[in-house]
């Protein structure tokens, strides 16, 4: 079963990677534990940013401009002027291959304005920019013939350990959840791009429920490092009570912010980071917060915004054409990842990283709206390319039956856990502790609380597990591993947050709210060693 | 509240289950959640996005396709698998040989398209089209499966419409030959697909457009072509 590249995840991130393996000859094969059109990219609605100047004047020094800035110093101005400037072209490319972006009267791509930016930079698909994106993506597979096998887990990455003592990447095993059973996968090399940690905000974020950080959490486990965990960027307007994402371009339209007695309170297009704190302020003094795009007018929703409408009917019974729409900030997107060099590549040889999970370091302390899409595009080009390069000169032995067997008892003794406590009750308690003491604003008592709390759910994981014990796909086990990464993850974020004691960002201490060059200018890693959580910080 | 759920264990049907949730103006997917952490975590069943964009959730409710978490459940509603696919468990159906229409149907576009110059009106003209979310809610209603099981089926020709009537697309003439067995002339023009689809689209509507392209190339209809002596056929299209 061995392929040349094998890619987990099959977002945006993983197609581009795929598609470019693929255009270097290599046998190439994507595995996801969903089907690769319902992978989390679908939810993109803003738009991908590109310096094309289409709606007003605009240049890629701007971009990069803006992306250092909100970044707050800790972004890698390399990694951002390759991202900028290879920006036109990857949207060109999409273009090319058939994404649907709006059009301008004058035959160009429509763009945007979103937060942080100096001029309307996001390509758009009408409010289905993700989507379009990711499907046009998979039909681009399709046309290659490229492997795509969907509901398999990833449990874990196969290493080797060379005479030379390095290590080495050898593949990966899966669950494959519809048939129960553990399969292993060879691979000379392996690009993880399994996306975001957001769901440990629990229904506290816009995330799809898949967006547990498995990759991550794996990537750590192999002997990975991870990066700048702290930073997680708050949305500024989720649907008040599901956590459902209001596209940022309602604000870029002109929508307001407003308080319970009707007044604005902010800018509304600064960058994140402001307007979460300038909204969870207002919060915190008792007033309820609303987006208010009233005055856009019925026409204009529906044209640029029909999504946004749709969601607000649905899950917040109110028609924003008419009514103002409640709002808070959640958990939106994690900055922190597994930390690779300029080529993509990890720690370990053979093993790569993109997309959200992966730290380029190009958002720094806070992402700009718009970066993500592209980042996935970009880097997922670059990934795709070096990793068929290195499966070219791979010449060592794979050996993957130690872990294989591994595996295999541990879903094993998962299914004969007692289960006396119910992780799912824990998972909730998880989600409300992050969301109050990890949230937009941070002190030490809340993080050190929040550790203990993990600590402690940590000792008490032998007496979870699964109360089904079926074969045939058992989504409670699949959840419960997700526990298990989320848990691991949870710990690191603390970790790092607790570390960093300065504000950065969307991290915020209120007990420390300075920005401090001389001791924080740099990246948080964390990795283990001997069992242990480790944390550095490095420029 | 009291719902019902059809259960299964691979393709044969155990039983149908009622659960009691205590919430009210919710989604289903909001009550499938209730029911998995609090009640009976072997409950099986897809969501991701729980805003109406993966097309994970889709499954029937009183014989009818919808997204569960954009359905607001009402007492006594029963729940089921998606048709048309074999049933893994529970609510859980094998997407794989529904998208692998995809493939066959070469729904994609032929070539890449170097510099582009689309105006809006181009844009336009498949912007419902590429709205699809592969919920698959189209494919199960659709009775054609019942006869055909190698129909390329709805959302797959959607698909296929999307890329001949794009600009980009150099050979449409070649995706409309691949369309012509178990294709657009298999459907029986019911509207079904159209009557689910949580996307507006109209799979009909498209397998309409791309017969009237099938023609216009110089393809026909294969049972006028056999049933052609005799009839008061007149040589116009019948539509
Ligand atoms: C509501 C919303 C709106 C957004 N809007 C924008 C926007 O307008 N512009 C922008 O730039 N960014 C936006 N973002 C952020 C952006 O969409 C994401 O950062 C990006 O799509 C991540 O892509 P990805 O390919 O890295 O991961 P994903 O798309 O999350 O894909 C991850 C893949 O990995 C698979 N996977 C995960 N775990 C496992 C496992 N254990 N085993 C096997 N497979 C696994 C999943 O099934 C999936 O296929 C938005 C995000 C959200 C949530
Ligand atoms: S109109 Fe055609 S494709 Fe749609 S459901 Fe009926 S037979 Fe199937
Ligand atoms: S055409 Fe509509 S019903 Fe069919 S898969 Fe696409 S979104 Fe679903
Ligand atoms: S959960 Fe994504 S469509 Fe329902």
């Amino acid at each position: 079963m061995r392929s040349d590249v094998l890619i987990i995840g099959a977002g945006g991130a993983g197609l581009v990677a795929a598609i470019n393996a693929h255009s270097q000859g290599a046998k190439v094969r994507v595995i996801t534990k969903e089907y690769p059109t319902r992978s989390q990219t679908c939810m993109a609605q803003g738009g991908i940013n590109a310096a094309l100047g289409n709606a007003s004047e605009d240049s890629v020094e701007a971009h990069i401009q803006n992306t250092l800035k909100s970044a707050h110093g800790i972004a890698n101005e390399e990694a951002v002027r390759l991202l900028c400037q290879r920006a036109p072209e990857a949207v060109e490319w999409l273009d090319s291959i058939g994404v649907c972006f709006s059009r301008t009267k004058d035959a160009k791509i429509a763009q945007r304005t979103l937060g942080g930016a100096s001029a309307p930079r996001a390509c758009y698909a009408k409010d289905y920019t993700g989507l379009k994106i990711l499907h046009t993506l998979y039909d681009r597979c399709n046309a290659l013939g490229i492997e795509i096998l969907s509901e398999r887990y990833l449990l874990n990455l196969v290493t080797q350990k060379s005479i030379s003592s390095d290590v080495y990447i050898g593949g990966a095993t899966f669950l494959n959840i519809r048939s129960g059973e553990v399969e292993t996968y060879e691979a000379a090399s392996v690009i993880v791009a399994t996306g975001g940690y957001s769901r440990v905000y629990d229904s506290h974020s816009t995330n799809s429920t898949s967006s547990t950080g498995d990759g991550l959490a794996t990537a750590i486990r192999a002997g990975a490092r991870l990066s700048d965990m702290e930073f997680i960027q708050f949305h500024p307007t989720a649907l008040k009570n599901s956590s459902i994402l209001i596209s940022e371009s309602a604000r870029g339209a002109g929508g307001y912010l407003l308080n319970s007695k009707g007044e604005r309170f902010t800018n509304e297009l600064a960058p994140r980071d402001e307007v979460a704190r300038a909204i969870n302020e207002e919060i915190q003094k008792g007033e309820d917060v609303f987006l208010d795009i009233r005055h856009l007018g019925e026409e204009f929703i529906d044209r640029e915004l029909p999504q946004e409408r749709k969601l607000a009917k649905l899950y917040e019974n109110v028609d924003p054409v008419y009514e103002l729409v409640p709002i808070k900030p959640v958990a939106h997107y994690t900055m922190g990842g597994i930390e690779v060099d300029e080529n993509s590549s990890t720690k370990i040889k053979g093993l790569f990283a993109v997309g959200e999970c992966a730290n380029h370091k190009i958002h720094g302390a806070n992402r700009l709206g718009g970066n993500s899409l592209l980042e996935l595009v970009v880097f997922g080009g670059q990934v795709g390319i070096n990793a068929a390069k290195y499966a070219k000169t791979f010449d060592k032995v794979i050996d993957a039956s130690e872990q294989t067997q591994r595996d295999k008892n541990f879903v094993a003794e998962v299914k004969e856990s007692t289960n006396q406590i119910d992780f799912y009750e824990k998972r909730t308690l998880i989600g409300n502790i992050f969301y109050n003491n990890v949230g937009i604003s941070r002190d030490e008592m809340g993080l050190k609380e929040a550790l203990d709390a993990i600590y402690k759910i940590q000792k008490e994981l032998p007496f979870m597990g699964v109360k089904d014990r079926s074969k045939t796909y058992n989504t409670n086990l699949v959840e419960f591993i997700e526990f298990v990464n989320m848990l691991e993850l949870c710990e690191n974020v603390l970790v790092c947050a607790i570390s960093r004691c300065e504000s950065r960002g969307a991290h915020y201490r209120s007990d420390i709210p300075k920005q401090n060059d001389i001791a924080y200018k740099a990246h948080t890693i964390t990795y283990r060693e001997d069992g242990v959580l480790c944390v550095n910080f490095v420029e | 509240m009291k719902i019902k759920i059809a259960r299964y264990m691979s393709k044969t049907k155990e039983t149908a289950l009622e659960y009691e949730v205590d919430l009210s103006d919710v989604t289903l997917l909001e009550v499938l959640n209730e029911i998995k952490t609090k009640q009976d975590a072997t409950l099986s069943y897809s969501s991701g996005c729980r805003s109406s964009i993966c097309g994970s959730c889709s499954m029937r409710v009183n014989d009818r396709e919808v997204l569960a978490c954009a359905y607001k459940v009402q007492d006594g509603d029963f729940i089921e698998p998606m048709k048309n696919s074999a049933v893994i468990r529970d609510l859980v159906v094998d997407m794989d040989r529904a998208y692998e229409f995809n493939a066959k149907a070469k729904a994609w576009q032929n070539s890449i398209k170097k510099g582009l110059n689309l105006s809006e009106e181009n844009q336009t003209i498949n912007e419902l089209q590429s709205d699809c979310i592969l919920c698959g809610s189209c494919y199960s209603v659709c009775p054609v499966y019942a006869v055909n099981d190698e129909f390329l089926g709805p959302f797959a020709l959607t698909r296929v419409w999307r890329y001949v009537s794009d600009k980009r697309e150099n050979e449409p003439q070649s995706k409309i030959d691949t369309i012509q067995t178990n294709g657009v002339w298999d459907c029986t023009l019911c509207n079904e697909c159209t009557l689910v689809c949580p996307q507006g689209i109209s799979s009909k509507a498209d397998i309409e457009k791309l017969r009237m392209r099938s023609m216009a190339s110089g393809h026909s209809d294969p049972s006028f072509a056999t049933s052609f002596q005799g009839a008061s056929f007149d040589g116009s299209p019948s539509f």
